[in-house]
């Protein structure tokens, strides 16, 4: 394992914590999308453009527009 | 139950769980030694036999172009079903007026679109020469439509993405990708088989029925976002209540 992969996964590993030990919803997407980042970064440094193509596709419009809908939705509701 | 023995419970728990995966990944091959032979033989024979220098597009769309058809109806009918679920009962009742007001966000915003759509087009286009390809270029192409009210309005939105024509896209694109199996059933007697000339490699005149397959899938993920997209936004940009 080369050094740039080990950063990569650590990142990983730390961006996923941290999506779990948001509490807030609204903000909690927005660390999502940090953690969709690293993991685009790790796909390419493990030399997967194709399923790193699919991660930025994914996660910069479809995924969080998608939560932000339904806490838009939950909210309103309250 | 007690907390005490809620706590022993999870203890005996979680020990399981650690002693299962430890050994789990302890059994998995080294860090970058790949040991199936798949993927070895795959990028020896790809090119030759299919001439499509992307070899992932070469697996999805014909090696194992039989389980992609399942993906495509499986992303049809999710779609369907948030349609179901969410379209109902809505004439009639006040839409919020959310136009951007800004004028540098609508410039640029705006002046996105038909690049973005481009890049959109681009990215499928070339599926199967480079990485990209039907879906990952149809979230791009679907996104160019979001950017519309992202960046506009809401109005502009429904504008652009008219739900007859949208609809039409997607079980159009949906039943193409199929036929297209059938025609290679029909012409080889195998499902999914490639029944036209095979052209240059690294060409877009390449890889046979691999271009319609992935123009296929590109306009059905492309159709199936903008659906998905405009059913979410509907139902936030409806009101709740009555008009409060």
């Amino acid at each position: 394992m080369i050094p740039l992969q080990l950063v990569a996964l650590l990142l990983v590993a730390v961006a996923g914590t941290s999506v779990v030990l948001t509490r807030d919803l609204a903000r909690q997407v927005l660390v999502n999308a940090v953690y969709g980042l690293a993991l685009i970064v790790l796909f390419l440094v493990l030399q997967a453009p194709d399923v790193a193509l699919s991660a930025i596709v994914v996660g910069s419009a479809a995924f969080p527009l998608i939560l932000l809908a339904a806490i838009v939705k939950d909210r309103e509701r309250e | 139950m007690t907390r005490t023995a809620r706590l022993a419970l999870f203890a005996v728990g979680a020990a399981g769980l650690a002693a299962l995966l430890v050994t789990g990944v302890a059994g998995l091959p080294d860090f970058g030694h790949y040991r199936g032979p798949y993927g070895d033989v795959l990028n020896q024979v790809a090119v030759g036999e299919r001439h499509a220098t992307s070899v992932v597009a070469a697996v999805v769309y014909d090696y194992r172009g039989f389980d992609t058809m399942g993906e495509e109806l499986i992303l049809f009918c999710s779609v369907l079903g948030v349609a179901l679920l969410l379209r109902e009962h809505r004439e009639g009742r006040a839409r919020r007026d959310d136009p951007v007001r800004s004028d540098a966000l609508r410039f640029f915003g705006l002046g996105a679109v038909a690049p973005t759509l481009l890049i959109g087009l681009v990215v499928i286009a070339y599926g199967y020469v480079s990485p990209g390809g039907g879906f990952q270029g149809g979230v791009i192409a679907g996104s160019a439509a979001l950017l519309v009210w992202g960046a506009g309005s809401y109005a502009a939105f429904q504008h652009v993405t008219p739900e007859s024509l949208v609809d039409l896209a997607e079980a159009v694109a949906a039943a193409g990708f199929v036929l297209i199996g059938v025609a290679g059933l029909v012409a080889t007697g195998v499902a999914f088989e490639n029944f036209l000339p095979l052209g240059t490699p690294g060409t877009l005149v390449s890889a046979g029925q691999i271009p319609l397959l992935n123009w296929a899938a590109g306009l059905e993920v492309a159709a199936a976002m903008t659906l998905l997209f405009a059913e979410f936004l509907e139902d936030v940009m409806i009101r709740e209540g009555d008009g409060s």
